[in-house]
């Protein structure tokens, strides 16, 4: 079947298998291989990327039902050498290790911080519950978040 | 050791650019020409005869290229990485099968989802037999797992291990009659240390490349050990180690779980040989569940004889230990690690008897922390059950047995050394940060109010850094891998001719960011700035020799092979830039990405330049060799023994048995720490893996051996709203046993804290006449274990 899809910003035209999972497409068929795949079954969080606006599993929807769709992936967060402020954060305050989960947690917070005026800890935590990290215990990753959306409320 | 801004400083890291912004190559993202992807068919019984296996129809399938099964590789002989104890696991299921999940037949075909579709079309004509699920119905060997083989392996006990190299009292005895004096007090608990999947967020993977032309292969794998892949590679195809280059470039995350030479990684060299492309597996995450290794699985009683004024007479550990159905890597080791650590903190006598037992089951091997969490759990739970016996408080009875600082080195019961250790004063330095004397009257104070808050407290001592190299004749041994050295540890420095530093270790990350400590390391000796270092691993034919990332070893082994190698540099290029400024090599300081004449900061030369001059070797003082670079092993003369304190606070709803925990401290000490950020990412995740066990995970088996929990809505990894902050600090006791001063800290947060929250919890029920529950605690599990009280 035959995909018309924009991802970060560029056209893609492409002939999919009906059963070609929008993973495998993003990273297979284009080569993004910035989204994860930990659990393929919706799940793990690793593979979140933005349809839409919204963020989604990419695990478990098909390339077929993006055609005509605008997908954000974790490739389309820093601006050339300048870091997206979410980037940043995890990076000054260690909210990563192995970095396997991240791309996915980015971009869920991405999304939740574009929704979420001031969110509070407990509010980050809840959206995170559909997010499994191994490696940190998530404090760091609730640190990096809250202080983000802290310095963005600052702007309101 | 030399101190600049970077040494024991929070640097950020330099593996994050590349992962942050999603441009991390990990195995999966690595792509090859005319790759071909592969499946498995795996056992759908725990214990089966196999009439036969009929691959036509998969073959048949457009796309598919080969169907594997044992008839193909058994030329190959057995996977050379497994320890020869009890039955190994053929590549491919041979006759048998021996629990669900075992890969019996391998499809290879143009893609993922062809190889799927055609691994469903293999038809095997399975008899199923008999299953040995229960440890306990293992032990008795009514029904062996296989055939004419006692399902008990092995039973370490006494001090037989060490038998014929040191003469060691045997202990029993003089516990057994303390147990009959009148003024002792004996306390016993049967406890549960429940198998848990270690659950990597990335699947394992592998990409193999065989080149006819060259003679040569090249494995991709998400491994620990790609020395000792590429070891086991060269033994089993019979090719020389410098034709075989395994690569493990980032890895997501390990624990354990990457610390084995699998099937899956011989199958795709011989697919990529036979087929004459490229041949990739990536794990499903079902079969991470059923067909990687699984941790812990022990039950056990542990027992005190002690006096009322809280000193120990004598500890005792019977437990029986689920080996699952093969032996692989260090399955049969992991309890005589626990072994090894036995007494904890403690001065001691104990008896111990460990029984490794196969059952129907997915093999078990080192889990984070492997054999130590759970010898941690049946210690520090039972002491508080003693304490509690004795009306003591637990952190009394814990300091009235430890080991004295002026005691080191310890001679351990079996004959090991302890290199240093301040336990009470790590003890106290807890309890005075956490206020241990108002939280027990906060506590006290809720529970006349009806709410059942509970104080769980434990200590550890881990065994790691391994070495000592001469531990690899007594059950480690290496050897098997093809490998030169046993618990060695490389580290290559060299300065460019440009003045920049690359560096290359035996040893690599699955997250701990050994790019950063070891760039620090060199920054510090040599003054080049960590921008200008780069730091290469995890690729088998860079670096002469690893033994891999596993028992928060790397640091206290490679990072220190690093260091040497780095001094060795820095006195040859004190030569060339004490040539350069006419001064004498013993006046040349390194800093700033230079070096100058001391107490002259004027008098300096920039590293590009002393390194321009070391690739000119005409430019050179006579007698002194072009290039800057050094090589080192390591030989580790001890294993290194961390230790801490962790305490936890809980309140536990009497109504639904739920368990929230409100705080978590901890005081760990690794001994010298290079970088704090870095130490305390580890901590925080090595807390949240057993706070996982005490609270959440268990491999839930049915009777017949099927998992139950082999997906992820099945196996519940908490979540950000499962865990708190963590409160956390060190106590600084530097090893002697390695010049850096490290202990290693990769596992010391797992192997403390499982325990702390089952004492926190039933701290918070006994009152109510709960004396334990087994993990996890699960709020029916609770819920049940206070209504049976009572009643």
């Amino acid at each position: 079947m035959d995909v018309s899809v924009t991802v970060n910003g560029y056209v893609y035209e492409e002939a999919v298998a009906p059963r070609l999972l929008l993973s495998d497409f993003l990273r297979h068929t284009l080569g993004l291989t910035g989204t994860h795949v930990g659990c393929e079954h919706g799940v793990c969080g690793a593979c979140t990327v933005i349809v839409d606006g919204t963020s989604v599993r990419s695990c478990l929807m098909l390339a077929v039902q993006v055609d005509g769709s605008n997908v954000r992936t974790v490739e389309d967060l820093a601006d050339g050498a300048d870091l997206h402020p979410l980037q940043s954060a995890f990076h000054d305050n260690h909210a990563l290790q192995c970095g396997f989960c991240t791309p996915g947690i980015l971009m869920a917070a991405v999304d939740f911080l574009e929704e979420s005026d001031s969110p509070t800890r407990e509010e980050i935590t809840e959206m995170l519950s559909g997010h499994l990290c191994r490696c940190t215990g998530y404090a760091s990753i609730v640190e990096s978040i809250h202080l983000v959306s802290r310095r963005e409320g600052t702007k309101e | 050791m030399s101190t600049t801004s970077v040494m024991g400083g929070v640097v950020r890291r330099k593996e994050d650019p590349s992962l942050i912004q999603g441009k991390g190559t990990y195995v999966d993202d690595i792509k090859r020409h005319r790759e071909l992807a592969t499946a498995f068919v795996r056992s759908p019984f725990a214990a089966a005869a196999i009439n036969s296996v009929d691959a036509s129809a998969a073959l048949a399938l457009e796309g598919v290229h080969a169907v594997y099964t044992i008839d193909d590789v058994r030329h190959l002989g057995l996977n050379p990485a497994q320890v020869a104890v009890g039955t190994l696991r053929p590549f491919l299921a041979d006759g048998v099968v021996h629990h669900v999940g075992e890969a019996v037949a391998m499809v290879v075909a143009d893609d993922p989802y062809i190889a799927k579709d055609a691994a469903d079309l293999v038809f095997v004509d399975y008899e199923p037999k008999d299953a040995v699920v229960d440890l306990k119905e293992a032990y008795a060997d009514t029904v062996q797992v296989h055939d004419g083989i006692s399902n008990t392996l092995l039973t370490w006990a006494g001090n037989a291990w060490w038998e014929g190299v040191i003469d060691l009292p045997d202990p029993s005895p003089g516990i057994q009659e303390a147990k009959e004096r009148d003024d002792t007090v004996v306390v016993s608990l049967e406890m549960v240390n429940q198998r848990l999947i270690p659950t990597a967020i990335e699947p394992r993977a592998v990409l193999a490349d065989w080149n006819s032309g060259y003679d040569s292969v090249e494995l991709w794998s998400s491994s620990q050990i790609p020395h000792a892949v590429a070891g086991a590679i060269g033994m089993t195809f019979g090719i020389p180690s410098n034709k075989v280059r395994v690569v493990a470039p980032e890895v997501g995350g390990g624990f354990g779980l990457k610390l084995n030479v699998y099937p899956d990684e011989i199958l795709c060299c011989y697919a990529s040989r036979a087929l004459g492309r490229p041949v990739r597996w990536t794990e499903t995450r079902r079969e991470a569940s059923v067909a990687s290794i699984q941790g812990r699985g022990w039950i056990g009683t542990s027992t005190i004889t002690g006096t009322r004024d809280g000193k120990i007479l004598g500890y005792e550990l019977d437990a029986i230990c689920d080996m699952g159905a093969y032996t692989h890597n260090f399955t049969v080791a992991i309890p005589l690690l626990g072994l090894f650590v036995a007494p904890g903190q403690y001065d001691i006598p104990t008896s111990y008897a460990l029984h490794c037992v196969v059952t129907n089951k997915p093999t078990t091997d080192a889990y984070r922390g492997a054999g130590r969490p759970e010898a941690a759990y049946y210690l520090e739970r039972i002491i508080d059950a003693f304490a509690r016996e004795i009306g003591m408080d637990p952190a009394d009875v814990r300091k009235a047995n430890y080991w004295k600082p002026d005691q080191f080195p310890v001679t351990t019961q079996i004959g090991l050394t302890m290199d240093t250790g301040d336990y009470a004063t790590n003890l106290d330095s807890l309890l005075e940060r956490v206020g241990y004397e108002d939280l027990k009257a906060k506590r006290d104070a809720a529970r006349a109010e009806g709410r059942l808050l509970g104080i769980g407290l434990s200590t550890y001592v881990e065994v790691c850094g391994f070495g000592p190299s001469a531990l690899a004749g007594l059950g480690f041994s290496w050897a098997g891998y093809g490998l030169p050295t046993a618990f060695n540890g490389s580290g290559v420095v060299r300065v460019q001719p440009d003045g920049t530093c690359t560096v290359t270790i035996g040893t690599g990350p699955s997250g701990q960011g050994h790019e950063t400590t070891w760039a620090q390391i060199v920054s510090d000796g040599l003054g080049i700035v960590m921008d200008n270092i780069e730091v290469q691993h995890g690729d088998s034919l860079d670096s002469p020799v690893g033994v891999g990332t596993f028992g928060s070893r790397s640091l206290a082994v490679d990072g220190t092979a690093t260091y040497e190698a780095t001094t060795r540099v820095k006195e040859k290029a004190a030569i060339i830039a004490g040539h350069l400024l006419e001064a004498a090599p013993e006046d040349v300081q390194f800093q700033d990405g230079g070096a100058h004449v001391a107490g002259s900061p004027d008098r300096s030369v920039a590293w590009a330049q002393i390194a321009e001059s070391a690739y000119q070797p005409h430019t050179l003082p006579e007698g002194v060799e072009g290039g800057l670079e050094s090589s080192v092993v390591f030989s580790p003369p001890n294993a290194t023994w961390p230790f801490g304190s962790h305490l936890a606070l809980v309140e536990v709803d009497p109504e639904t048995g739920d368990v929230d925990l409100l705080e978590y401290w901890a005081t760990d000490d690794c001994g010298n720490v290079i970088n704090p950020m870095i130490v305390d990412g580890q901590v925080h995740g090595g807390i949240a893996q057993g706070v996982a066990q005490a609270l959440f995970e268990e491999a839930i088996y049915d009777d017949v051996g099927n998992l139950l929990t082999s997906s992820l809505a099945d196996y519940p990894l908490p979540a950000a709203e499962n865990l708190p902050m963590f409160n956390l600090d060190r106590t600084v006791t530097p090893t002697d046993v390695n010049p850096l001063g490290v202990k290693g800290i990769g596992e010391a947060g797992t192997i403390g804290s499982a325990q702390t929250i089952v004492n926190a919890v039933v701290d918070a029920v006994s009152h109510l006449g709960v004396k334990h529950i087994d993990m996890p605690l699960r709020p029916k599990r609770v819920w049940q274990a206070i209504e049976d009280a009572r009643k």
